[in-house]
């Protein structure tokens, strides 16, 4: 039977430190429990590509940093995950990628766990992967949640014991990640476009703008970013004003 | 008593054995009088042993309960079944007359007639009754076997045939070894692998183009199967473009890799029927963006968790 791939967010991948195997033979699965009670054996991942290094000493040993909306995942490909590595050789950051891969837990000396993936591939997607993925993990972990509210599943008993999750900590985590899916902006834009041009008088058109304006700049300063947000607004400006 | 001796008798003269009724009566009588056995438990046991005793398959149409196609879950089993036949391939073996899908409203089973069971082809979209067929067990998947001792008769009724289709939403997280330009055997279209089939031994193969992967939605991983037409739909190779890598790389595995770089990690709806293990795709769609009333949604439920 082959094991699904979870969908987890790089902050709670990272939070996490419970592994234990399923069966007693050598080739047993492997599993990592996540604080909100996702067994994990593989995961399906999207993000951006941000650096990727080769950390081998005497054979070819790839490390890549993929960032999502609230962390970081490390994936190591060596040459038992020949096309993962060939990837990672060829791919130049900053790009997005999608990776899926088996999970692998690392204890460093001090006792201090590290989660990292290596992967069965990795290959380059658009925005448009990186955005339904970031949807889908929110609303994976979402069901999660509420199952550890209502204690509803033996992975999530498991999980409030380990680790005594905090339901609102992940919750918040969800949330800010949806909120960096701008579909969400231009979407409202074209909407209210359209009503404008049915139902509304300059005032309103004008409150509008300034709505706009604000939502812009706190964007513009959330994400540190400078282009897109102004390019939607004279995208509509000029459709609609007719500048 | 007597009736059920007439019924064994005609059974088994269809099976071209004559078995004086007298004898079938007397054994009959004996198990049910002085064995206490239950007339239809003996009525099993008599044409069983008749059966063996002459040579016949066993249970020759002794077993008049049908079985729906869901529940074969055992190899070289007689079984009746009624079913309608959604689609035959053509065969290029000499012992095979024809090869193809039943189904009933739990489930489809490959079919294949032997050339020597002399009976009449089936036709597509027509409803069966199937009796006294065999069933058998391959690489994972059942089939039935229509010999000289299976009949079929033609059904005027029409067969809801189970709707096994089945949509699926996910990521593609696997391209399978066997994707892309393959052989098949001209006579069974099985894979056929360095020109050799498993059952007909060398054979100039014909070409194909498929992909085998899966598609996994968090929840389930599931196996899909593409055709060529899909293939070719879905990547924009065509199998002569297929062919002319091979023959420039000399390596039959570029395709595969080429059609992985196109399909892993992206989101797909796929629609088809279920067979065996796999999903065949019949449609497809590539999810693009993601649309603003699921991601309102998502954050309202997130929202609700932190109050």
């Amino acid at each position: 039977m082959r094991e699904v791939a979870q969908r987890v967010f790089a902050k709670e991948f990272e939070d996490s430190n419970l592994s234990y195997k399923k069966g007693d033979e050598k080739y047993s699965p492997n599993y990592v429990l996540t604080p909100t009670g996702a067994e994990c054996n593989r995961l399906f991942i999207v993000g951006t590509l941000t650096e990727k290094e080769d950390i081998g000493v005497e054979v070819e040993y790839w490390r890549g940093r993929i960032v999502d909306p609230t962390g970081v995942f490390q994936i190591y490909a060596g040459q038992y995950q020949p096309d993962a590595m060939r990837s990672l050789t060829e791919i130049e950051p900053p790009t997005f990628v999608a990776v899926a891969g088996k999970v692998s837990v690392f204890t460093l000396e001090e006792g201090d766990v590290r989660t990292s993936i290596r992967p069965e591939f990795v290959v380059e997607v658009d925005e448009d992967v990186r955005d339904r993925w970031v949807l889908e993990t929110a609303n994976m972990t979402l069901e999660r949640l509420r199952a550890l509210n209502e204690k509803s599943t033996e992975s999530a008993k498991m999980a409030l014991e380990h680790y005594d999750t905090d339901v609102v900590y992940y919750a918040k985590i969800v949330r800010d990640a949806l909120l960096t899916l701008r579909h969400e902006k231009r979407e409202i834009t074209k909407e209210a476009r359209e009503i404008a041009e049915e139902w509304w008088d300059e005032e309103d058109v004008e409150e509008l703008e300034i709505e706009e304006k604000k939502e812009e700049k706190k964007d513009k300063r959330e994400k540190g970013e400078e282009e897109t947000g102004l390019d939607l607004w004279e995208d509509f400006t000029e459709d609609y004003f007719d500048v | 008593m007597r009736e059920v001796a007439e019924e064994i008798k005609e059974e088994f003269s269809k099976a071209g054995v004559d078995i004086p009724v007298d004898e079938i009566e007397e054994k009959l009588r004996t198990l049910v009088d002085k064995y206490y056995v239950p007339l239809d438990e003996a009525k099993r046991s008599v044409a069983n042993s008749l059966a063996k005793k002459y040579g016949v398959a066993k249970v020759v149409g002794v077993s008049e309960t049908l079985e729906k196609i869901a529940d074969i879950d055992a190899p070289k089993k007689w079984v009746n079944l009624k079913g309608k036949v959604v689609q035959i391939w053509k065969s290029e073996s000499d012992v095979i007359s024809q090869v193809g899908l039943i189904g009933d409203e739990s489930g489809f089973v490959r079919f294949v007639k032997w050339k020597s069971a002399d009976l009449p082809d089936l036709e597509e979209e027509k409803c069966y009754l199937l009796k006294n067929v065999v069933t058998d067990y391959w690489q994972g998947q059942y089939s039935i076997k229509l010999n000289r001792n299976s009949e079929i008769i033609p059904l005027e009724e029409d067969i809801e045939v189970a709707s096994q289709e089945v949509v699926k939403e996910g990521a593609i997280v696997s391209v399978q070894q066997g994707s892309g330009l393959i052989k098949r055997c001209p006579m069974c279209k099985r894979v056929i692998v360095k020109g050799i089939c498993n059952e007909h031994g060398k054979v100039e193969g014909v070409y194909d183009l498929r992909i085998k992967a899966v598609i996994d939605d968090g929840k389930s991983p599931q196996d899909i199967l593409f055709n060529k037409e899909i293939t070719e739909e879905l990547t924009g190779i065509s199998i002569e473009q297929a062919k002319e890598w091979v023959r420039e790389y000399l390596d039959p595995s570029v395709v595969q890799s080429e059609i992985a770089k196109k399909i892993l990690g992206r989101y797909f709806v796929v629609k088809g029927n279920i067979v065996g293990q796999y999903l065949l795709v019949e449609s497809f769609e590539q999810l693009k963006d993601v649309r603003e009333e699921d991601v309102q949604e998502a954050l309202q439920k997130a929202e609700e968790m932190l109050s």
